[in-house]
């Protein structure tokens, strides 16, 4: 097959050669149910707290803290009914930018009596202090906020905002505080002890964003917090998350987390400037950077060109051999722009044009030097076609018609994962 | 011969080398994820899910669009008791029916619901492990919800009336769940006929891989569900998350096998089993649990009375398999299903499990054979119980001194 270059690394990235050849002796050789007691069984469960290990130690948390899941959307599902479920109904606050997986739950609450406060986000699509302050002053019993946000890359300061929270809110009252953490593990450095210590309860993780297998994730809990299962039956992980271990995915996951913080800062370092050479050749095409000035994971780029459609271009792209992804959902036929662009206040039709680069550390500067001649050449053409007779009757792009072919299912995943 | 063996296929199988073959390129070079839209990589995922979708609704009659992925047969069976009951319970009702010898993940999830407001009704199977449609219709109300019966067994491997079970559900405007985690590969399945509305299914049990299962959910009449993990949207809204692709095409592959090669595999497997039987025959107080004849080929659950559980446990360790003792799970309970059909809790303790499979062969069960005479052999010599069993004292009368 002809690979294009992958440019998509927060939808999913390519599993670490390691990784998989720690994970197949686990599907069939040692192939136990980690429940049961013979040494088939005790292989699998010997295993899976290896993994474990591996993952409390690459986030510094102990391993009793560590509660795996069959990826970060259970996880974020399970610690915000979790706690929820046994909480009378009050407020919950959640950042204006946060994944469907978290704001589905919170909707979900909201329909079920709670009220939901959603904190807002300035241009940079950073939370402000001025509404965090009057969101605290409405005695959440649950905030989460995301710590790096998938679509732009920006990262938010939890443990200034824990610390806030913990301070400002009643005692009586038991705020929880969660991060979902799924895209900035293994792209900055994360501490469950430091951040515990601010105030933060709970942290999500997934193994597909950091090289990992998809089927995999966990939550990593203070173990002072009360939660309900979201899954029931056999007790299994603390009795928090019930059903047979999926073995070879969470060793998959263990030996992907000690990876992803082995040199980290090197890592970090090779993206940033993989990434600052692909936005200097931005700027220079016209391109709009969303939330340039601030911090940010290094892999991340999100822009847009005035009055070009992002799918238009994504599709052109892809053809091109460049695997990027578009920021408007794609599952109506006039494309909602990105949640997270109108938060932080950007126009409509610039959101529309997004689209987003996210790096990773297979990727080289060689490939941005080519994306970047492909978007200038693809950015051109367009311009043509624009001003051409013709006016508006761009032929259908691959993508295009692939997302329209898809126009029937009910309920389309709308977001970019 | 690799020892210990392997006879625990009830509780997780191996993935089958094939199906390891067709996973391993979708961890690979085709890692994409399934929902991006975007570029190639997404859609060759997303066509593969869809692939495996068509295989698992192949091997039980049913149309693919009815098929929802999940993380296994445990989130299976909350989705469709929980999301069912919280769907309808404004319509129908809040009653729920089910078995005692169901799996936990169904027992654990309607206690659950019972917390929170819900009735139930536990139907107590026979000496034999199966209920009777006149004791299914008999426990079954006018504001009854939800039935949930599983298809197969996990300890005894009794096959349930589910036919016959779905048409007076059908009836009575109940929607009627059953888990069928023991049962694909095992018997046909054929959902075009059975008046089933949810059914449960498994990848690991069928020599898939684990952390990969379904929901079969109607659509003709439709079963409408609450979601009970929220996101993005994927699975027609039923259930949020990133699908695991090279997990879904393992459990396409598992299945795809399966249908094609079941009915020779249930021939082998039976008569293996049906030696195994053969040769315990001349053990003395020995009980099978559970109907012989209504049960999956590969299932056969033993007591052996006058031995104590722990100790024929250690003394088999040469193969491995599932016992009834307290030891297989975090509870000091004997098995719950066993005590359900009435055993007493020693017959319950000393009880073994043997579930055979695609890789057992002759010399297998020839060698368990001769390892479980020569160890029951031992273990009763040392038995004062066996000894006065031997002298003809009736235990039961015996009067023990307290400590």
């Amino acid at each position: 097959m002809f690979a294009p270059v992958y440019f998509d690394h927060n939808a999913t990235t390519p599993l670490a050669p390691r990784v998989l050849e720690a994970m197949l002796p686990y599907l069939t050789q040692q192939y136990g149910n980690a429940s049961s007691r013979h040494e088939y069984g005790r292989a699998a469960r010997r295993a899976i707290d290896e993994a474990r290990q591996q993952v409390a130690a690459a986030v510094g948390a102990h391993p009793t803290e560590v509660i795996f899941t069959s990826g970060g959307s259970e996880a974020n599902n399970l610690f915000i009914k979790g706690v929820t479920g046994l909480l009378p109904k009050g407020v919950i606050a959640i950042s204006a930018i946060e994944h469907p997986c978290v704001r589905e739950p919170a909707k979900q609450l909201a329909r079920a009596g709670w009220r939901l406060r959603e904190l807002a986000v300035n241009a940079d699509c950073r939370i402000t202090s001025t509404d965090f302050s009057v969101a605290l002053a409405e005695q959440p019993a649950l905030i989460s906020i995301m710590l790096a946000n998938n679509e732009t890359g920006v990262i938010q300061d939890v443990a200034q905002w824990a610390v806030q929270a913990s301070g400002t809110l009643k005692k009586s009252a038991s705020a929880w505080f969660h991060v979902d953490a799924v895209q900035a593990f293994g792209r900055v450095p994360l501490d469950f002890r430091m951040l515990n210590a601010a105030g933060v309860h709970a942290l999500t993780l997934s193994a597909h964003k950091i090289g990992g297998p998809k089927g995999a994730g966990a939550l990593v809990l203070d173990k002072r917090v009360a939660l309900q299962p979201l899954i029931a039956g056999g007790g299994h992980e603390r009795g928090l998350r019930s059903g047979t271990e999926n073995v070879a995915a969470i060793v998959g996951f263990g030996v992907a987390a000690e990876l992803a913080v082995t040199d980290l800062q090197t890592k970090a370092t090779a993206l940033s400037a993989m990434r600052r050479l692909l936005e200097e050749g931005l700027s220079q095409l016209g391109a709009y950077i969303f939330a340039a000035q601030v911090e940010r994971l290094p892999n991340t780029s999100y822009f847009a060109f005035a009055d070009m459609d992002g799918e238009t271009l994504v599709g052109r792209l892809d053809r091109a051999g460049f695997a990027v992804a578009a920021g408007a959902a794609c599952s109506s036929a006039n494309p909602s722009p990105s949640h997270v662009l109108l938060a932080m206040g950007i126009a409509p039709e610039l959101a529309r044009g997004a689209v987003r680069v996210s790096l990773g550390v297979q990727n080289t500067q060689h490939q941005v030097h080519d994306f970047l001649a492909v978007l200038k050449q693809t950015l051109s053409e367009l311009q043509k076609m624009k001003h051409s007779p013709q006016g508006n009757t761009e032929f259908i792009t691959t993508a295009q018609a692939r997302m329209q072919a898809h126009l029937p299912r009910d309920n389309d995943v709308a977001t970019l994962n | 011969m690799k020892l210990p063996i392997y006879l625990d296929y009830s509780a997780t199988t191996p993935v089958d080398p094939r199906v390891a073959e067709k996973m391993i390129p979708w961890l690979t070079e085709h890692f994409g994820n399934p929902a991006s839209r975007s570029h190639a990589y997404g859609w060759e995922a997303e066509h593969a899910v869809e692939n495996a979708r068509e295989e698992v609704a192949k091997l039980v009659g049913a149309d693919a669009k009815d098929i929802i992925w999940t993380s296994g047969a445990t989130e299976s069976n909350n989705l469709a008791i929980k999301g069912a009951a919280h769907f309808y319970a404004s319509t129908k009702g809040k009653h729920i029916v089910t078995v005692t010898t169901e799996h936990k993940a169904v027992l654990d999830t309607v206690k659950e619901l019972e917390r929170q407001g819900f009735e139930a009704t536990y139907i107590v199977p026979q000496e034999n492990g199966l209920i009777t449609p006149e004791q299914f219709a008999a426990a079954l109300r006018p504001d009854t919800v939800v039935a949930s019966v599983m298809a197969v067994n996990n300890e005894i491997g009794v096959i349930q009336p589910i036919a016959e079970l779905g048409e007076i559900c059908r009836e009575k405007g109940v929607i009627f769940h059953v888990d069928a985690a023991q049962a694909t590969g095992k018997m046909p399945i054929d959902l075009n006929t059975l008046k089933v509305d949810l059914m449960s299914f498994s990848a690991h049990k069928t020599y898939g891989p684990k952390g990969v299962g379904a929901l079969y959910v109607r659509r003709k009449p439709r079963i409408r569900l609450e979601a009970q993990m929220h996101g993005g949207g994927h699975e027609r809204g039923l259930r949020s998350g990133t699908l695991a692709t090279h997990q879904i095409v393992g459990m396409g592959e598992a299945f795809r096998l399966a249908r094609i090669e079941m009915t020779a595999e249930n021939e082998r497997i039976r008569m293996l089993r049906d030696r195994l039987l053969k040769g315990f025959q001349d053990i003395e107080e020995i009980y099978v649990n559970g109907d012989i004849t209504e049960r999956v080929p590969h299932n056969l659950n033993v007591s052996f009375n006058y031995v104590e559980g722990e100790s024929l446990i250690m003394a088999i360790k040469d193969i491995a398999v599932s016992s009834g003792s307290a030891c297989t799970s975090a509870s000091l309970e004997p098995s719950y299903v066993l005590r359900a059909l009435g055993r007493s809790d020693e017959l319950a303790h000393s009880s073994i499990r043997f579930t055979l499979g695609r890789f057992t062969t002759e010399q297998d069960v020839d060698f368990t054979i001769k390892l479980l005479h020569e160890k029951i052999g031992k273990l009763r010599e040392l038995s004062p119980l066996w000894d006065m069993f031997k002298e003809g004292i009736d235990l039961n009368t015996v009067q023990w001194a307290a400590h």
